[in-house]
């Protein structure tokens, strides 16, 4: 829960406001004047019209240089950040030749995959050259190699399910899904902190959407019994089927689904249920198996589970698992299988490896003492945050950890003023989140060492004291000064 | 406490006062609160621009929870309902045509490649300049591997722009002679993730009716107004437009776009850019060429449609392609001027909001684009291959070649339809299936999807490479011409 100091709520609207009100002071004078410059458009309307990208011009553009920053070395524990600058306040940002070298506290490589690995990479490398970069054809063309077949079965027993399908890209897999399995006449219930692959896919696929509170059971509850006794809107009809959809843990919050509850739910109510796990999977549970695993839900609970190649395998791409006769119906009708490049031999060959790690078939127990250190890293660097004052959002075990910053001020200061210190940090802010609630996330990874993280958390420190965000104010000094203070009594 | 409290009257009134002023003051910030968190969308995660326009729209979306009062429930009668109701399955009942599994391969997908061990003549790959398998690729690649590992871990805003993506995407942009280009990580959503970000609701796109799936889920997802004109027809389309313009004279604000294929996918045809333009022109439309097929292929020097039909590139607003065709690696960029790259940088959903490009996959893409200029002899000599197929293949009986001549996509339609798409797509996988089987030359029929609109004759396509060699063309055009005449016969 996120509990905002009034002060700090009334100095962010009074920020956002002034910043708006320089803007269209801006806006004025940009208008005045292009009254006398000309336009070689003429007759075209423009791209965008009016207000449509005032946040991009006058709000986001000031912060830029903390965006889209290019590395010339693997996204590992310490990466070579390449330096920019900026002659016109940030319109266009040139690279230099000089590299900074970081601690990299935003890359999504929760188990170290994401650099060159002693097992993988030699196995993808061979199989790079035995089927080249891509098969530049469809999976129903000639595009699926026996990799894939492989790729699939171990997907599919790595999960606890019967069959997978997997696909180029993660994104794609939610998007193309979705319109296959439902379509009008239908309901999709979505947490309403969704990832933007679920919206596109829920709307693309024409059916009716209704939204419940995130991680809210009850609520789902009550919006399933409308929905049910009212019926389709304005007919009246009953609904063709309901799937519900949420994620495994929600990559702003930190936090992880409630999936005991909401799977009883949905089988009381006859649902059917849609697991994202694209950051979960591989990261969470004893032996890597996703939210399932950590929460104690069968898999065959879950009726589509989907996830994504790309955070803990250190590769590309997505899947869906589920029932023999889903997929072979996906395989049939779904566009992307039918249209689209199939996924590159060497990725498939990278994911293969890393399941085999992380279940010790590789011959040794690098896959547990992996899963055993994001787990650690993570419980660790979190509890000595909270102690140092700061608000800190998501559950136990969890890799993911948002630092609320409030402020748009702090926002580019945070990310400034760690890269001064060495250390590379995501900040995000409107619209990704709410306006008030701007954060910086953090995402562990197992590759961090123990000094590592505490160079870390005495650079976060010191910044969070320069920024004035340890908004809960430190702990432990206090408790001592009790505990002082028993004593003498 | 209570007692003194409640002995003194102004006390009373003054801590009921207060704590009136108390709840107005949270309910205003509790409105305020909601009525900012609203337009924001809570779906979104990752910092993408979401403008004044698309705020209305969020909001209308009703992307944010409401409060559940149900008149049903004061009956009780929800209960019941909620017990009665039935839902259908989640798919379909599976028959037949629905098991039936792809061919396998079991090594590089070149021109020839190994199916069930025995050694097969590949058609059914993109592979046009024939660059799988090349020792420059595979040199980079291996080299990207090693330094970088497979993934980037993390989309372009994250730490996951990696040198070696700016260094593509300079380029292409440089090969292409435009100012910027963009990278996308998939081919598929290059299309259906550039056209939402510049087609809103209430903006008109004509679009031609043979597009593949992937435009016609970006236009979907866009909400424009789309209309639709026959397949290739420029007549049609110049009725369109002329309709459209004589109807809203004032619409000044309205934007306006053309969206066409360079060299289709379902039928092999292609668009003749210079009388597209010559219309856009004339009626103020923009230009979106996808030249999935067509980069590489056509033109003297490989740069696409624009050189082949002799067009500036600067009068194509955007142009998109895929890079699994030519250039033998995966994922797509889009090209045009600073200000429509820059829009898609913030705007683009399949952009922000998704992983990387691997990194090999884009020196890959950086090689592949070196080699072609190093050898503008591929594409002659994939010209030559496409006329040496199309004489051998022009005279077969019951199929009819559907495609240019000068597309690398052979596409053969049976010159009698048998009057439902169904039975016509199981006679030439049934062809496709024996050429396989008996002749060793893998073809394949075009596979529809159930979402796809495209109502185009399905037919068997044939991919040409510059790698294949005229033994190869000849062994597939009198494989073809046999089992053509076998299954038809029967």
């Amino acid at each position: 829960m996120i509990t905002i100091p009034y002060v700090t709520a009334l100095a962010t609207y009074f920020s956002y406001g002034l910043l708006f009100v320089f803007g269209h002071i801006r806006d004025l004078f940009r208008k005045i004047t292009g009254c006398f410059s000309s336009n070689n458009l003429q007759g075209y309307a423009p791209i965008c019209l009016g207000n449509e990208d005032f946040y991009q011009r006058r709000l986001y553009q000031r912060i830029r240089d903390c965006f889209e920053r290019p590395i010339a070395s693997a996204p590992d524990a310490w990466f070579d950040l390449v330096e920019r600058f900026s002659n016109d306040s940030n319109k266009t940002l040139e690279r230099t030749t000089r590299i900074r070298r970081c601690l990299n506290l935003g890359s999504y490589s929760y188990l170290g995959f994401a650099a060159p690995d002693e097992y993988c990479t030699p196995r993808a490398t061979d199989s790079l050259n035995k089927y080249s970069p891509s098969t530049c054809s469809s999976r129903v063309d000639g595009g699926t190699t026996v990799l894939h077949k492989e790729l699939e079965k171990h997907v599919a027993n790595f999960l606890g399910k019967q069959d997978a399908i997997v696909f180029g890209m993660g994104y794609v897999t939610n998007s193309a899904i979705l319109p296959v399995l439902i379509g009008k006449g239908g309901l999709i219930i979505s947490d309403s902190l969704n990832h933007c692959s679920i919206v596109n896919g829920a709307r693309g696929s024409g059916a009716t959407i209704r939204v419940f509170q995130h991680n809210t059971p009850s609520h789902l509850e009550e919006v399933l019994r409308e929905q049910i006794s009212e019926g389709q809107p304005r007919t009246h009809r009953p609904w063709k089927k309901i799937v519900v959809i949420v994620e495994g843990i929600y990559s702003m919050e930190g936090d992880f689904c409630k999936l005991p509850e909401i799977v009883a739910i949905c089988k009381k109510y006859k649902a059917y249920t849609y697991l994202d796990e694209a950051h979960s999977i591989g990261a969470i549970g004893k032996t890597g198996r996703g939210v399932c695993e950590l929460l104690g839900v069968d898999p065959a609970d879950v009726d589509i589970m989907m996830g994504t190649f790309t955070k803990s395998f250190g590769s590309c791409g997505g899947y869906i698992a589920g029932s023999k006769e889903l997929i072979q119906y996906l395989k049939y009708t779904c566009p992307a299988h039918l249209y689209a490049t199939s996924m590159s031999p060497p990725a498939a060959e990278q994911i293969i490896s890393a399941i085999k790690v992380i279940l010790g078939e590789d011959g040794t127990s690098r896959g547990a003492q992996k899963l055993a250190r994001v787990r650690e890293n993570s419980n660790f660097f979190r509890s000595e945050l909270q102690k140092m004052g700061f608000e800190v959002l998501g559950d136990n075990d969890s890799p993911v950890m948002p630092i609320m910053l409030y402020n748009p001020a702090k926002i580019p200061a945070f990310s400034r003023e760690c890269l001064k210190r060495n250390v590379a940090v995501v900040v995000v802010s409107f619209p990704a989140t709410p306006l008030l609630l701007a954060r910086a996330r953090i995402c562990l990874s197992a590759s961090h060492t123990k000094e590592e993280l505490l160079k870390a958390l005495e650079v976060i420190s010191q910044v969070g004291d320069l920024l004035g965000i340890k908004y809960f104010g430190a702990e432990p000094k206090k408790h001592q000064q009790e505990e002082k203070m028993k004593k003498l009594e | 406490m209570m007692n003194e409290a409640s002995m003194n009257p102004q006390f009373e009134i003054s801590s009921k006062m207060a704590s009136a002023v108390l709840k107005i003051v949270n309910t205003t910030l509790d409105w305020v609160t909601l009525a900012l968190d609203a337009p924001s969308a809570r779906a979104v995660v990752f910092g993408v621009h979401i403008g004044g326009h698309l705020f209305v729209e969020w909001s209308s979306f009703s992307y944010f929870p409401r409060k559940v009062t149900s008149p049903l429930r004061a009956f009780n009668k929800e209960d019941e309902l909620c017990d009665e109701w039935v839902p259908e399955s989640l798919i379909p009942p599976i028959t037949e045509e629905m098991q039936s599994e792809p061919p396998v391969l079991e090594s590089a997908a070149g021109v020839h490649t190994i199916i069930n061990g025995k050694e097969v003549v590949n058609f059914a790959s993109a592979n046009y300049l024939g660059l799988i398998g090349h020792e420059k690729l595979l040199e980079s690649c291996t080299s990207a591997l090693e330094k970088y590992g497979v993934g980037s871990c993390g989309p372009r805003g994250f730490y996951g722009t990696i040198d070696v993506h700016l260094d593509c995407e300079a380029r292409i942009a440089k090969f292409l002679g435009t100012p910027d280009s963009i990278l996308y990580s998939y081919g598929l959503s290059t299309m259906f993730s550039a056209i939402p970000a510049f087609c809103k609701k209430g903006d008109v796109v004509v679009v031609d009716e043979g597009v593949h799936w992937g435009i016609q889920n970006g236009l979907y997802l866009s909400r424009s107004t789309i209309v639709y004109f026959k397949h290739n027809d420029v007549e049609s389309l110049r009725n369109t437009l002329e309709k459209f313009t004589a109807e809203n004279q004032r619409a000044k604000k309205l934007r306006r776009y053309i969206v066409v294929e360079a060299v289709y996918q379902n039928s092999g045809q292609i668009a003749p850019l210079d009388e597209i333009i010559r219309l856009k022109e004339k009626h103020r439309f923009r230009v979106l060429l996808d030249e999935s097929n067509s980069f590489g292929v056509l033109g003297s020097s490989g740069r696409g449609l624009t050189e082949y039909c002799g067009v500036p590139i600067d009068k194509i607003d955007i142009v998109t392609a895929a890079m699994g065709h030519a250039l033998a690696t995966e994922g797509g960029f889009c090209t045009g001027s600073a200000r429509v790259i820059d829009h898609q940088r913030l705007s683009s959903s399949g952009y922000v909001f998704s992983a990387s490009l691997p990194p090999y996959l884009a020196s890959a893409a950086i090689t592949a684009i070196d080699v072609l200029e190093e050898n503008p002899g591929l594409i002659t000599k994939l010209k030559a291959n496409t006329a040496l197929l199309w004489k051998g293949l022009s005279d077969i009986p019951g199929l009819s070649i559907a495609s240019n001549p000068e597309s690398p996509i052979v596409f053969l339609k049976l010159e009698k339809s048998t009057g439902s798409m169904k039975n016509d797509l199981s006679l030439l996988e049934d062809i496709a299936d024996r050429v396989l089987k008996e002749d060793s030359v893998f073809v394949v029929a075009s596979k529809r999807s159930t979402l796809d609109k495209c109502r185009l004759p399905v037919g068997i396509r044939l991919f040409v490479s510059a790698a294949h060699s005229e033994s190869d063309l000849q062994k597939a055009a009198e494989s073809l011409k046999r089992v053509t005449a076998l299954v038809l016969k029967s």
